[in-house]
């Protein structure tokens, strides 16, 4: 099966719609010509032509509005936002126009639109490049909100959201985009090509929105995380040799709270780890459900491991970053009980 | 019957794309100056290319070079207190604004000694004292801003103007025109830079603007617009003294577009594959900024090729005191990370 990066994958399933539906158009800031700043869009001009795949103003609000726009009449747009931290000028649009539409046309019209952006640090990007806001998004009710981890998932979660009659936010960790970054920043990274996650078939395939999965079985404690996340915690349990269970929601909104409940029901020990800051983060809703739902079974405060509550630092980059060391000290922790 | 709206007088007034002045004969000294600023932005950037290149910088670092004459150009126009503030190619407009080389480029490898202490960044960088609002990293943002630095020069009657520069992909964001608006309506000393170098990343103006005349973006509001050679430093500053009177006299806003170029690729990772390469070596053959001064310095007999080369050699080693002290600065103590933030 051929093997892919996050980059490629993502490509490959806006020209997988692309082909097979003619509703789906994609158009951003440098998308077209450029081919977009990480290359995602490479080639789909080319292909598709300038009605399909364009390039847009630098005017945030302006692409996202036209999209609602679009979607209303039954195109899918796919836009990107060239880096997520440029999405606040499209914030109003998301949430008061693509989000409502709806409720409130009593479903007479619904907005198939996905708003792609890549998000994350790690790469010196400072304040402005480096953000992951999927936390304003998963408060506003009637957004689904994805965030793949691998390649694989990528192309099958964007099909997905493409495919999905109503706005979906899909977040891409650009740490990851070229192969499974651990948090070890001193050492190189493996890339796709040798992952098994990197195998992406051709054509159509869809991962269904709101599933999670279990990225590693384990009977000591339960992690719950996405994105890079995924591997900083795989590192953090393998190098402190704990058998954890650790489960990629892969989807924010709406949640697969099955699979956690029936994970923490089982370990009865629950961590949290995110990139984004930690004060009304995703994961404080995560902590509060499965205190919820899982009360009588834990054995340990859910704890939470993530960015802290500053501006991404520019040259302390990896001071700010939740890595394995953070990580792999919570998870001891929570092992410990208090 | 319908009644047309009366033409009001003073729309019918020359509210727009005004006709650019003759550039302004340079003295001697001007010349000087002017080369001399040109030529160490120009010696930082390459050097700040140079220590990206080797792995002292990380992330996005975005060079100046060849929009040299915009920004020194309008300094020369600016008298104490005038406010500056831009978007993220900026480290050209600190360096003319006057703050320390050694400070912007020990920011670009994330020191102690930086500007922000490490924590900001290429884009990110300020100074109160030089009058320096910042480097912002999200596109058209500062354009607001720079509205509101003139706001307040206004309230306090200060008599001071603010220099609001953006390029020409920022031009087509929303707030720029919200900004226009209330700068027209309230009457604030705000002169608008257009730094229109051809391409917003990779994408050039006429694959993004319906109108590409950037002078005639403020019609609507009646802010009327200059469209100005920005790589004859002596252009520059014949707008800059025009604009700069026209707001300093209560008439508000201005709107300059200074035509410029850069060499560069948009940042370190643009293969700039969007021109060719003969666009790029006509731009430095023919308009350089800094050989135009230098051109006529020369035959005006006001300097040999050793005084020029004595500057440049001035220059070079201010320069390479910056590189040195941005390598061998600490990085910020771990404690910085939460100072400066609300808790």
């Amino acid at each position: 099966m051929p093997r892919k990066t996050m980059i490629e994958s993502i490509r490959d399933a806006m020209d997988t719609m692309m082909e097979r539906d003619e509703n789906v158009v994609v158009f951003g800031e440098d998308v077209g010509f450029f081919g977009g700043v990480f290359r995602c869009t490479q080639g789909l001009q080319a292909k598709y032509g300038k009605t399909r795949c364009f390039d847009a103003p630098i005017n945030e609000a302006g692409i996202v509005g036209a999209a609602i726009g679009m979607a209303s009449y039954g195109l899918k747009p796919c836009v990107e936002i060239q880096f997520a931290d440029y999405v606040y000028p499209a914030y109003d649009q998301i949430v008061s126009e693509a989000a409502r539409l709806r409720y409130r046309s009593n479903g007479d019209f619904t907005c198939p639109m996905v708003v792609r952006m890549p998000v994350g640090g790690g790469i010196f990007g400072g304040q402005t490049h480096s953000q992951s806001p999927e936390a304003l998004f998963t408060h506003v009710s009637g957004l689904k909100v994805v965030v793949p981890s691998n390649p694989y998932d990528a192309k099958g979660l964007l099909i997905s959201a493409i495919e999905d009659p109503d706005p979906v936010i899909f977040l891409e960790p650009k740490r990851i985009y070229n192969g499974p970054f651990d948090g070890h920043h001193d050492r190189p990274v493996t890339p796709w090509s040798k992952h098994d996650l990197g195998e992406v078939p051709d054509g159509h395939y869809t991962v269904p929105l709101g599933k999670a999965i279990k990225r590693r079985e384990g009977s000591q404690l339960t992690i719950l995380t996405y994105g890079t996340m995924v591997y900083v915690a795989e590192a953090a349990a393998a190098e402190h040799n704990i058998d954890a269970e650790i489960i990629d929601l892969r989807t924010l909104l709406p949640l697969d709270l099955e699979t956690i409940i029936e994970s923490v029901s089982k370990t009865g020990r629950c961590i949290v780890v995110h990139e984004a800051t930690l004060t009304s983060g995703f994961g404080a809703e995560l902590a509060a459900l499965v205190q919820e739902h899982c009360f009588y079974k834990l054995e340990a405060p859910v704890a939470r491991v993530a960015g802290w509550d500053t501006p991404y630092p520019h040259a302390q980059e990896w001071d700010y970053f939740p890595g394995p060391s953070r990580v792999g000290r919570a998870l001891v922790e929570t092992l410990e009980g208090l | 019957m319908a009644t047309r709206a009366k033409k009001s007088p003073a729309r019918s007034a020359q509210t727009s794309a005004v006709k650019a002045p003759k550039p302004i004969e340079f003295t001697k000294e001007q010349e000087l100056e002017a080369y001399r600023q040109m030529l160490l932005i120009r010696r930082f950037e390459e050097k700040a290319g140079q220590l990206y290149g080797m792995g002292f910088i990380g992330g996005f670092c975005h060079l100046y070079i060849g929009q040299e004459a915009v920004v020194t150009g309008m300094q020369m126009s600016l008298k104490e207190g005038d406010q500056n503030i831009t978007g993220y190619r900026d480290h050209g407009h600190m360096l003319a604004c006057g703050m320390s080389p050694r400070g912007v480029m020990a920011e670009l490898t994330g020191r102690r000694g930086g500007l922000s202490k490490g924590k900001g960044g290429s884009m990110h960088m300020f100074s109160k004292e030089k009058h320096f609002y910042g480097g912002h990293g999200i596109v058209g943002a500062q354009v607001s801003l720079g509205t509101g630095l003139a706001f307040a020069n206004r309230y306090r009657d200060n008599g001071n103007v603010s220099l609001a520069y953006f390029g020409d992909g920022a031009a087509n964001q929303g707030q720029v025109y919200e900004s226009f608006n209330m700068a027209s309506l309230w009457k604030l000393p705000v002169i608008y830079i257009i730094e229109n170098n051809r391409y917003a990343m990779g994408t050039s103006v006429s694959r993004a603007s319906a109108e590409t005349d950037f002078s005639k973006r403020g019609l609507s509001f009646n802010i009327p617009g200059i469209q100005v050679d920005g790589m004859d430093v002596r252009a520059v500053h014949a707008a800059a003294e025009e604009a700069t009177a026209w707001a300093r006299t209560g008439k508000g806003p201005m709107i300059l577009e200074m035509q410029t170029y850069r060499y560069r690729g948009h940042s370190m990772s643009d293969p700039a594959k969007y021109r060719s390469k003969d666009e790029v070596q006509k731009m430095r053959s023919d308009h350089d900024p800094i050989e135009q001064v230098k051109n006529r310095l020369i035959e005006k007999g006001w300097s040999t090729e050793d005084d020029l080369k004595k500057i440049d050699k001035d220059v070079r080693d201010i320069v390479a005191d910056a590189a040195d002290f941005a390598q061998s600065d600490p990085e910020p103590d771990a404690s910085e990370l939460y100072t400066d933030i609300l808790l």
